[in-house]
């Protein structure tokens, strides 16, 4: 039964997969508007035997992880600093609501000015993007933390780091979670973007190499390839979200 | 509420524990582990306490000397004070002015009203954070499963405590009170929030704990006929002054209902209402 359930949610796309490929066969959608799933199997096969793949999703990688972490550390450490202190807070935060109206994805221009189509300007734009949710979230997890068990701890001979690591980053750790994956997802996104418009290697270039020389189904195996790594990156995040959260009821069981 | 919380983590990495509770040495395992001999409860001396917060005064000016052991119940209408009264006590709280004594090196703990319990930790890792940094590894479990088997949790120690109910939540934060061996404790209405059925094998248990251990106990509670269930000595608090101090001399186990019980609560509520019918004043 179980079992069953879990099938019962690829009915759909299974169907999907059989009608697209037959539209294909009989030649209602062009191949070169949308080519067949088999021959998006094809390509990947084709990407995947002449090192192509390989090569371009490592880059890929690399710059998500990188960008990622340069991000993530920096908006985390701002986020425990402003959260743990009111005076670092009253000092930055205005600062950094300000940066964050600005889209960074519209800094491409001026990035590109400054670092060419460098690495450099791939890791800027990933770490800037990342940086917000993960400031965000971490602030406010910390300021959220129950100030009952804060004085409890207290009462309890607990100060300084120890209160730390026991009740406040515990405490804030759910809303850490959430700025993690909202993190990846903006990564991903940014990434898309950025590797789209300026690089000469990466996921993003493969796509565009494809286009100008008409290969629709390297186009579409670039795109389902994303997809795939974000989905990637959500379910890692996931998984060490309920492995972390395993007190929190919301989680039991799942 | 969110300047609050800030103010009190900001302060929280400069302060070390309340006065009261701070200690120079770490209790020796040992003599947690022992039996604690009987009339181990701490002395309390209170003279001229008064407390502000602001231009308001919330306790002005209270004398009270507490027997060690004894067993000493708070009561008053709300807002009186007597959560401040005992937080004074504890060292959560600053005097405006005035003198508390309690002999130098007491391990004091405080119930709250809400079990306040770390949701991520373990029942039992709950209880061993009222140990503070005394014990090794091997001997801080064991002390833990003991405080909790005192007060009926036997085997609970791997649960969650969101899977408790309120009145085994609360008999955590009891085990976690008393895995150090307290001999002062306070309990600030912890047994408000549970149904009457709860509240009545609960007050048996923190009397057993009492008898067993010898503390000195501080309980506030809104429920007089509690207080005199439990308590050698109900003190009311009204206008931020002590307005009766009643020795309740009854055998004990006490029984409800019997014309002398009955003739205590009726003390306490008569200088409660001031001899109206207050009804539900509390
Ligand atoms: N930190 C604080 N800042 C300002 N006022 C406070 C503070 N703590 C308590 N008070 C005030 O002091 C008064 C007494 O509060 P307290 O909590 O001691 O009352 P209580 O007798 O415990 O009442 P209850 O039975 O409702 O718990 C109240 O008027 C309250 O508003
Ligand atoms: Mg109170």
């Amino acid at each position: 039964m179980k079992r069953f359930r879990g099938l019962i949610g690829w009915i759909l796309p299974a169907t999907l997969l059989v009608g697209w490929e037959a539209l294909s066969r009989l030649g209602v959608i062009p191949a070169n508007i949308l080519p067949a799933p088999t021959a998006v199997a094809a390509a990947l096969w084709r990407v995947t035997v002449s090192g192509e793949l390989a090569r371009n999703m490592g880059v890929s990688a690399w710059r998500a992880g990188i960008g990622f972490l340069i991000g993530g550390a920096i908006g985390f450490a701002f986020g425990l600093a402003n959260g743990l202190s009111r005076f670092s807070e009253q000092f930055t935060d205005t600062t950094l609501q300000m940066v964050r109206n600005v889209p960074h994805l519209a800094l491409i221009p001026l990035v590109i000015l400054w670092f060419g189509i460098d690495e450099q300007a791939k890791l800027f734009l990933v770490a800037l993007g990342v940086f917000f949710p993960i400031y965000i979230n971490t602030l406010h997890g910390i300021r959220s933390v129950d100030p009952q068990l804060v004085e409890m701890g207290k009462t309890y001979g607990m100060s300084g780091a120890e209160l730390f690591s026991r009740v406040i980053l515990p405490g804030a750790l759910p809303s850490i979670f959430v700025g993690l994956r909202f993190g990846l997802g903006i990564m991903w996104l940014t990434l898309i973007v950025a590797e789209t418009i300026s690089a000469s290697s990466g996921i993003g270039y493969m796509a565009m190499q494809a286009r100008e020389f008409m290969m629709t189904d390297v186009v579409v195996l670039s795109i389902l390839i994303y997809a795939l790594l974000g989905k990637l990156a959500d379910t890692v995040a996931r998984v060490l979200e309920r492995r972390t959260l395993a007190w929190n009821p919301a989680f039991e069981g799942v | 509420m969110f300047a609050d919380a800030l103010a009190m983590i900001e302060t929280a990495a400069h302060l070390g524990p309340p006065a009261a509770l701070r200690r120079d040495k770490p209790i020796p395992f040992e003599v947690l582990q022992e039996a604690a001999p009987i009339a181990s409860g701490a002395s309390v001396a209170i003279s001229g306490l008064t407390k502000r917060f602001g231009e308001t005064p919330v306790i002005g000016g209270i004398d009270l000397e507490i027997a060690p052991g004894s067993f000493v119940a708070v009561v008053g209408k709300s807002g009186c004070g007597k959560s401040t009264l005992l937080r004074l006590l504890l060292g959560l709280e600053t005097p405006t002015s005035g003198r508390i004594d309690i002999p130098e090196g007491t391990t004091a703990r405080f119930v709250f009203q809400e079990p306040r319990l770390l949701p991520w930790a373990t029942v039992v890792d709950n209880v061993t954070v009222g140990l503070g940094r005394s014990g090794t590894r091997s001997t801080r479990r064991p002390a833990a499963a003991k405080a909790l088997a005192d007060v009926g949790l036997d085997g609970r120690g791997d649960a969650w405590p969101s899977v408790l109910s309120g009145g085994q939540k609360q008999r955590v934060a009891l085990a976690r009170a008393l895995v150090s061996r307290p001999r002062l404790l306070a309990l600030d209405e912890p047994l408000g929030a549970l149904d009457a059925l709860t509240r009545i094998s609960m007050q048996a248990l923190v009397e057993r704990v009492w008898r067993d251990q010898g503390f000195t106990a501080l309980l506030v509670t809104h429920d007089v006929s509690e207080a005199i269930a439990l308590a050698d000595r109900v003190i009311l608090i009204d206008g931020g002054r002590i307005a009766l101090d009643l020795p309740v001399d009854l055998p004990r186990p006490r029984r409800r209902g019997t014309p002398a019980f009955a003739a205590l609560e009726k003390r306490v509520l008569d200088a409660l209402f001031g001899g109206f019918e207050g009804g539900d004043a509390i």
